[in-house]
């Protein structure tokens, strides 16, 4: 099976590193494979920033996104652009402090979009303490909601990306991201 | 019948490549000549020499010097030379190039390689024009001066370019003319001991084409003139740019100890590593 | 044990550079390539490597020819501008018979057009952008592991044929990130010593065109030149025969190895009435059209091209020459198309789809394509 994934933002809340990290937990921890993109257009220079995985059991051929299974929106200007792309029955996880659902309800509804919310920003915040590792509490609730990657290479793959010193940290951050969502 | 007196030099030459290409009374003899007493008199070793060159008639003598040498394209001998002393800073590394080659199409290169102050040893053979192509102005050809793509005179100012090379920083820097050979011998052995970026420019005569299109026929006549409108350095910081016009000035426009761009090379490798920068690595079969 | 890195196609180029024994880069800043620079940057001092970033193209081509003459396997990475600028000293190296390695990764053209979009507008530009006779090898990877394994190979056919060898990737392979196993057993080729003796001659016409290269400073005295040279090394620049016994040496070196060179891979060839061509990243869009296009029944296949350059015409002979019609898809307005026409044009219907604008075309794309030219 393929999953698309598209993690959108604003430059700065490490969107990139999430999407490597999630493609690096399929393809290196779970044997299964992944493919991840980013846009390097002048767009990426500004306040924006997104990047897209492929995960799939097969061989990828294609590399590049197709039709979204899966969007994050990390940014309520990710969320009004990309929630377009999104396939009908697809899962939207947005955190509620830095987007407005209600401005895409109408796109939810006409196309059974399944929406989560985790607050990834806050929850960073009150309980890490440290609001950059928004993006690794993401990490952890899109584990827990979408299946697509397994915890035990999730944490791996954490550990394999962030900085020397910050694992404990970066861990606790996807813990509590984990938790966020039943 | 006169005795024939072998030169001294001849065992560093390829004899197999005589006759030369120069013109009779061309100043490129004469520097080779120099270049060759500079060495013995800095006891560098000829073997660990090995010459780079550009384009040009200057660019034609590493082709007559029995060592490891690489001819390369138009202007670009200096980035050719950075790489080969990059990959082994044990060789002395010697570029012989013109006014055109040096200074117009590769102008570029020869102010990164002064900037980086790569230890490279700079022989600029400036005859003031394109002798290879013909007699064509170049970029130090003296304004009012005549080529054959300036039969009403050049409009262009020229470059000074010991100078232009001292301000994009190297560590040493002069100018000599063929009528100066001792002082060219010892320039040229001041060049080779130092360890940075060395730039030796010759103003010398191109009687074939510079001389015929500025009525200086004769060697000699080129050589009387040259002589007559050098001014020494020291004489010359007090003249003014009028009373400089048309003077060739002469001496050392930097000799100052910087930091050398190899060496640097090496110490992020020293240090990121533990050991020096690899020499002769394409021939191992393991790393 | 063999190791898995997820990594961007340009960091395994450069992870592929130094598997392969390259100790010396020397490049330019330049989009999409920029990363291969700043991976060997970062990486060549810990490997006792040197890295310089050079005032230009022009300076970065000319210093890694230098610095393989120093006795260093070196390479360079830039995009389509900047081979643009590097492509006289390429031609001083094919005549002087330097290996280098070029990594190209290729970017809408022509001129500055797009630099963080992708393209496949050099393949010309590698086979014949410097000028004169010559006869280059060019690898063209589909994914990250293929640009890690090719740079490899990139530097061990430089090294066996001493010639340039290019690598010619694209913006969608240099930026994607894709897993890449590194194996223990890495195989590559040093370069070799000629024996001391007096009748070594560097640039002789021995049997298989290659001769051994001294490194600058081994004490063979040799002499390099662009000029014409005869196989000692010295310019005889007006002599005819001369002239021709060198290019054609240098040209007959690769054209009398191709079938070590060329190298081609092949799906559903077998009973295809139809048979896509392609090269580089549009070879996974095409992987995905042919299954699809199967599953509705349509009779098609694919060979993707590992080496553009030789082409390799006996393997397209040989797969495709029951094919009715042959679907060249690259990422230009037709360029290697004329190579599949002229090798399968006799048998067959050659049809192009170039794709430009920066992005690559997709399975459906083919397949609709596929269908088109099938009449369905």
């Amino acid at each position: 099976m393929r999953t698309e994934i598209r993690i959108g933002g604003f430059g700065g809340q490490g969107v990139i590193l999430a999407g490597i990290i999630l493609g690096k937990a399929a393809s290196i921890f779970d044997q299964k494979e992944a493919v991840q993109t980013q846009s390097y257009g002048p767009e990426a220079r500004g306040g924006a920033s997104k990047c897209e995985v492929v995960i799939s059991d097969t061989e990828i051929d294609y590399p590049k996104f197709q039709s979204p299974d899966i969007l994050i929106a990390m940014s309520n200007e990710a969320l009004i652009k990309y929630i377009v792309d999104l396939k009908d029955n697809g899962t939207l996880i947005v955190d509620p402090g830095t987007t407005d659902i209600e401005d895409v309800r109408e796109f939810i509804d006409e196309h059974d979009i399944k929406v989560y919310e985790a607050p990834a920003t806050k929850t960073a915040t009150d309980e890490i303490g440290l609001k950059i590792v928004a993006n690794i509490v993401m990490v952890g609730a899109i584990t827990k909601i979408t299946e697509v990657i397994s915890k035990e290479a999730a944490m791996k793959a954490i550990e394999d990306s962030v900085p020397k010193g910050t694992e404990e940290k970066n861990i606790k951050a996807f813990e509590a991201g984990y938790a966020l969502v039943e | 019948m006169s005795q024939h007196k072998e030169n001294r030099f001849l065992p560093y030459m390829r004899e197999d490549r005589l006759p030369h290409i120069f013109c009779p009374g061309c100043g490129n003899g004469a520097i080779i000549n120099a270049f060759l007493a500079a060495m013995e008199k800095a006891e560098m070793d000829f073997d660990n020499i090995a010459m780079v060159s550009g384009i040009g008639c200057s660019s034609r003598i590493p082709g007559y010097l029995n060592c490891d040498s690489l001819h390369t394209t138009h202007g670009r001998a200096l980035s050719f030379a950075t790489g080969l002393k990059v990959a082994n800073k044990d060789l002395d590394v010697v570029v012989f190039t013109g006014d055109g080659d040096a200074a117009s199409i590769g102008g570029n290169h020869l102010i990164h390689a002064a900037r980086r102050n790569i230890n490279l040893t700079v022989i600029c053979i400036n005859n003031n024009i394109y002798g290879m192509t013909g007699g064509q102005i170049s970029p130090t050809s003296p304004k009012g001066s005549f080529g054959t793509t300036a039969p009403y005179g050049n409009r262009d100012t020229p470059f000074n370019l010991a100078e232009l090379v001292a301000a994009a920083g190297a560590s040493y820097s002069a100018r000599w003319t063929t009528v100066q050979i001792e002082n060219l011998v010892l320039a040229i052995k001041d060049g080779l001991k130092n360890p940075g970026f060395s730039f030796i420019e010759v103003a010398t005569q191109c009687p074939t084409y510079y001389g015929r299109k500025n009525k200086l026929r004769t060697p000699t006549a080129m050589a009387a003139v040259m002589k007559a409108n050098t001014v020494f350095k020291s004489a010359a910081d007090r003249m003014s740019a009028k009373e400089l016009e048309g003077k060739i000035v002469v001496g050392e426009f930097a000799n100052k100890q910087k930091d050398e761009f190899t060496q640097g090379i090496e110490n992020i490798s020293v240090e990121k590593s533990g050991k020096k920068t690899l020499i002769n690595s394409a021939y191992e079969s393991e790393l | 044990m063999a190791q898995e890195f997820f990594i961007q196609g340009n960091e395994a180029c450069a992870k592929g550079a130094i598997a392969a024994g390259c100790r010396f880069f020397a490049g330019y800043p330049i989009t999409p390539s920029t990363e291969v620079a700043e991976t060997l940057a970062r990486e060549l001092p810990k490997v006792g490597g040197s890295f310089v970033q050079m005032e230009d193209e022009i300076a970065s081509a000319g210093a890694i020819i230098g610095g393989s003459w120093g006795g260093t396997k070196s390479m360079t990475a830039t995009s389509g501008p900047g081979i643009s600028l590097m492509q006289e000293n390429i031609g001083y190296a094919f005549m002087s018979e330097t290996p280098i390695v070029i990594v190209d990764v290729q970017r809408g053209s022509p001129s500055t057009a797009q630099p963080t979009m992708t393209s496949q507008s050099d393949m010309m530009q590698a086979r014949w952008g410097s000028h004169g006779d010559y006869e280059p090898i060019a690898l063209a990877p589909s994914s990250v592991q293929e640009f890690f394994d090719f740079t490899i190979k990139a530097f061990n056919l430089a090294e066996e044929f001493r010639v340039p060898v290019f690598v010619m990737a694209d913006e969608i392979v240099g930026h994607m990130r894709e897993k890449i196993t590194v194996e223990d057993d890495i195989e590559i080729v040093p370069r070799k010593r000629p024996e001391k003796s007096d009748d070594y001659l560097p640039f002789e016409n021995t049997e298989n065109g290659t001769n051994p290269m001294p490194a600058f400073g081994d004490g063979f005295n040799i002499h390099v030149t662009g000029l014409t040279h005869d196989e000692r090394g010295y310019p005889d620049t007006n002599n005819p025969e001369t002239h021709q016994k060198l290019v054609q040496r240098i040209c007959d070196k690769i054209l009398n190895n191709k079938d070590k060179i060329c190298s081609v891979k092949s799906q559903n060839c077998e009973d295809a009435d139809m048979i896509i061509v392609s090269y580089g990243s549009p070879v996974r869009s095409v992987g995905e059209a042919v299954t699809k296009a199967r599953e509705d029944g349509l009779k098609v296949g694919y060979i993707k091209i590992d080496t553009p350059w030789p082409f390799p015409d006996e393997q397209l002979l040989e797969l495709a020459s029951n094919a009715k019609d042959v679907l060249v898809v690259e990422m230009n307005l037709g360029q290697m198309y004329y190579e599949v026409d002229r090798v399968l044009g006799k048998g067959a219907d050659v049809h192009l789809m170039g794709v430009i604008g920066g992005v690559m075309p997709t399975p459906d794309e083919i397949v609709e394509k596929i269908k088109e030219i099938g009449g369905n």
